[in-house]
């Protein structure tokens, strides 16, 4: 604090200085903390405020899809999350075959953290017959093109997703090729099976409603 | 001088007028009724939702506000669609009703209006009022007319409830008198007697009251807290003020 | 801490600043409530413009979204409820601030030399900010929000020959549209706030060169002390940064519980027939402006002619804009001017208050005598001025203050 500097013949010493100088700074520390502490508060409602709003979390809802009519190899992709997200009904042929090319994969135990943990398996999936995949590449964020048919893509194609912007593919669990610009694997969203054909794609199994 | 005049500010505030062709009749709000709330709903929904939207409420939202919750805190799901969602909206959806708006104006002459924020822009007293202003008048295409809103589109839906309502001319009135020179005397009580009637009503207004401005329930109690953090903030400043202008240079 | 701020400085004015506007900034010793509404204004700029900002980010400036965006903000966006209502009494408070400013101003002489050009500059923020005000008004698209800005551009139609050519621009339509409300838009968010910032920035400035007035409208440096600081003065910081923070404080405390406990104060802070959408068709039965405009408002409607009410209705705020020349009294403050200029304070001050009200009710006989009859008394008070202010019998202050 800058002191001030004035002439003698108007000052009045009143009180002793020590006591003034504790009392002082005592006071100015608590004005000091009391601030801080509703500028804090202060700060909560403007930060607060960019959450998702309702309705940000109405049109985030879980996306219920029914997927009894759906034929073998066939891709179904519905919007969650203004995200496509995919649903493969996986052949007994791909489900047979998914594993022979483990070794060009860059993660295929799935170490990174892309999928749920019920998805954390040889078929990154609940049931076999059923792959869920958020339809977005991992490499900078366009929507690969589902590629299902052996050597399709060139003799040595298993069978995958192949993004057309910078050439990354997936196979058919979504896992990433090595020497291909994606870093990552496919995520897998939360979803659950409500009955034997029904999804929920953005709920984990064990959770009820969540209402806000 | 400047405090007469600060008088003169204060009693000119509070003489406000009402200008009313008819009285309106008082009702007691107490919005934090957390029953009367959910018998408001209720009753709406029964008996408004058909044609009234509430568009800028969501069914969630309402729900975790009446307490329709489990005990976890999370919306119970099937308690709120079994009584309050008769449409087939989700949880998470606006109250919209289910009427195409074509055919509201084919019946009605317009879309019956939405009732989000009716209570702050008419304010509770008149929506009683005019619940409780709707008579018999063979004149009107649905055979009701209303005290408040002469020729109301409006259909006399709590008619069943209250009975049969004549209007008639009041024995003395005086000319200038802006009232209403009408009286509704009820001729053939319905399902409700009228102290159970007024007691209906006052929970749908209440809930009508709430669905205007749902943050109600909450900006008191953070508003007390903010009020004595202030407080407290306010008596260390002064000190401070206090011990700095003690020696004035 | 002292490193940083001596880089700062070798690079920056900042320590000169800091001296020269605070630390050994010398401020008459004796200045009373009435000399905290400056700051207070202050606060609730950068209240209106950070909760301002922040609604910008959830609101929707187009006829079909603006009505459901703000009940978006109201219910959906976390907090945006308090985001709004801190808004909407900023508003008015901002308005309530500022007119008690101007009261000072008018008690103290604060416009007369050498401060002409801070009144100028305080008469420019405020009919900026009324500016600002109404066009803000119409984001929300209520029914008052329409019809108040389909009332007050009509107003320009008065104009003769340009009238009807002109409310057509201002609207961008032929009636209050789209266009209206999207050119409103950019002039209430960005506009109008960066006019005002700059010119409080010039009014500080136009103030500081000349120093404060006080309450019995001496002129402190007329007596200085050997080191040339006016003996009745004293630094502004640390004596009135203290003292201003407590007045702060004080407002916030009024402020927020407005805030939480009342923020439509009975229909005079927000408007209960904009609770409706906008409807061209259905005028609401009572049109009102928001209460700080309804002096100005009752005025306008005193005068049975449309242009000659616009007239009176523009010369009450621009009658204000010539007090320093008006004023004609020797001494500066009420404390030492005559009887007549007192009571001529105590009767505009009726009368704008008188003309307020009335402005907010519905016009009938006897109401509309008052309002003429305020009228007259509201502008009698400064077109009689330079009579009474010069020729009144008034005290002769002392040359220091007591």
């Amino acid at each position: 604090m800058v002191d001030t500097s004035g002439p003698e013949s108007e000052r009045q010493a009143i009180k002793p200085e020590p006591v003034d100088e504790t009392r002082r700074r005592f006071l100015l520390t608590s004005t000091s903390v009391l601030g801080g502490i509703g500028a804090l508060c202060a700060l909560t409602p403007f930060v607060a405020s960019w959450m998702p709003s309702a309705k940000a979390e109405a049109s985030g809802a879980p996306v219920e899809v029914d997927l009894s009519k759906m034929e073998p190899g066939q891709q179904v992709t519905v919007e969650w999350r203004g995200k496509p997200v995919w649903i493969i009904r996986r052949t007994k042929d791909m489900l047979r075959h998914l594993n022979d090319a483990n070794a060009r994969l860059r993660d295929p135990d799935s170490f990174v953290a892309q999928q749920p943990e019920y998805a954390k398996n040889r078929y990154r999936s609940i049931k076999p017959d059923y792959l869920v995949l958020v339809g977005i590449c991992t490499h900078l964020g366009c929507s690969p093109k589902y590629k299902p048919y052996e050597k399709e893509m060139g003799p040595d194609w298993p069978g995958g997703f192949y993004c057309p912007c910078h050439g990354s593919s997936f196979d058919l669990a979504g896992r990433v090729f090595k020497d291909v610009p994606a870093p990552i694997n496919l995520e897998v969203p939360p979803y659950r099976f409500v009955g034997e054909h029904v999804i929920i794609i953005g709920e984990d199994e064990s959770a009820s409603d969540k209402g806000r | 001088m400047s405090r007469f005049v600060m008088c003169l500010l204060l009693i000119l505030m509070c003489s406000l007028p009402a200008l009313a062709n008819v009285t309106l009749l008082p009702v007691r709000i107490e919005v934090r009724d957390r029953a009367a709330l959910q018998r408001g709903a209720k009753f709406f929904m029964n008996y408004c939702s058909g044609c009234h939207s509430l568009k800028y409420l969501r069914y969630n939202r309402m729900a975790k506000d009446l307490g329709l919750t489990t005990d976890d805190g999370k919306v119970d799901k099937e308690l709120l669609v079994s009584n309050l969602i008769f449409t087939r909206a989700s949880m998470r959806d606006p109250i919209e009703i289910s009427m195409p708006a074509v055919d509201a104006r084919q019946w009605f002459g317009r879309v019956p209006p939405d009732l989000s924020l009716t209570a702050r822009e008419r304010g509770p007293a008149w929506l009683y009022t005019y619940l409780k202003s709707f008579y018999k008048d063979t004149k009107r295409p649905f055979g009701t007319n209303n005290l408040l809103m002469p020729d109301v589109a409006m259909p006399n839906v709590l008619a069943p409830l209250i009975g049969e309502v004549m209007a008639v001319e009041k024995t003395s009135r005086s000319v200038s008198s802006p009232q209403s020179p009408l009286d509704l005397v009820l001729v053939t009580p319905g399902e409700m007697s009228a102290p159970r009637f007024d007691s209906a009503l006052q929970d749908l207004v209440t809930f009508l009251v709430y669905t205007a401005e749902p943050v109600k329930l909450v900006r008191f109690r953070i508003g007390v807290f903010v009020l004595l953090f202030l407080g407290l903030w306010l008596l260390v400043a002064y000190l401070l003020k206090k011990l700095y202008w003690q020696k004035l240079p | 801490m002292n490193v940083l701020l001596n880089w700062i400085d070798a690079r920056f004015p900042l320590l000169s600043t800091w001296k020269s506007h605070a630390a050994e900034y010398y401020v008459p010793k004796n200045l009373n409530f009435y000399y905290v509404f400056g700051i207070l204004a202050f606060v609730v700029l950068v209240l209106q413009l950070l909760t301002g900002l922040w609604l910008t980010m959830f609101y929707t400036p187009t006829v079909t979204g603006a009505f459901s965006s703000i009940e978006y903000i109201m219910r959906d966006v976390s907090y945006g409820w308090l985001i709004r209502y801190v808004h909407t009494t900023g508003a008015s408070a901002f308005f309530i601030v500022l007119y008690l400013h101007m009261f000072r101003g008018l008690l103290y002489g604060s416009y007369q030399k050498p401060r002409e050009l801070v009144w100028l500059l305080g008469m420019l923020l405020f009919i900026l900010l009324m500016a600002e005000a109404f066009f803000g008004y119409l984001l929300p698209w209520g029914q008052m929000s329409y019809w108040g800005a389909q009332v007050i551009t009509s107003l320009f139609g008065a104009i003769p020959y340009v009238g009807d050519s002109l409310v057509t621009w201002l609207r961008g339509d032929f009636h209050v549209g789209s266009a209206t409300l999207q050119r409103f838009f950019a002039l209430h968010v960005i506009g109008i706030p960066l006019l005002l910032v700059v010119l409080v920035y010039l009014h500080v400035v136009a103030l500081h060169k000349v120093g404060s007035n006080n309450p019995q409208g001496i002129d402190i440096h007329e007596h200085l002390d050997d080191a040339g600081k006016p003996l009745d003065g004293i630094p502004f910081h640390p004596y009135y940064t203290v003292k201003d923070f407590v007045a702060v404080l004080v407002f916030l405390m009024g402020f927020f519980a407005v805030v939480f406990f009342i923020p439509d104060m009975g229909g005079y802070f927000l408007e209960f027939s904009n609770f409706a959408p906008a409807d061209p068709l259905v005028t609401p039965d009572h049109i009102s402006p928001l209460w700080y405009m309804t002096p100005f408002y009752a005025m306008l409607r005193v005068v049975p002619d449309k242009l000659f009410g616009v007239i009176v209705m523009g010369g009450g705020i621009v009658t204000l804009l010539f007090m320093p020349w008006l004023d004609k009294s020797p001494v500066r403050s009420m404390h030492y001017k005559g009887v007549f200029s007192k009571y001529a304070l105590a009767f505009f001050i009726i009368s704008f208050f008188t003309l307020g009200y009335l402005g907010t009710v519905d016009i009938t006989p006897i109401r509309q005598l008052v309002a003429r009859i305020c009228t007259v008394v509201y502008f009698s008070y400064f077109i009689l001025m330079p009579f009474y202010s010069r020729y009144e019998a008034h005290q002769t202050p002392s040359s220091r203050i007591s």
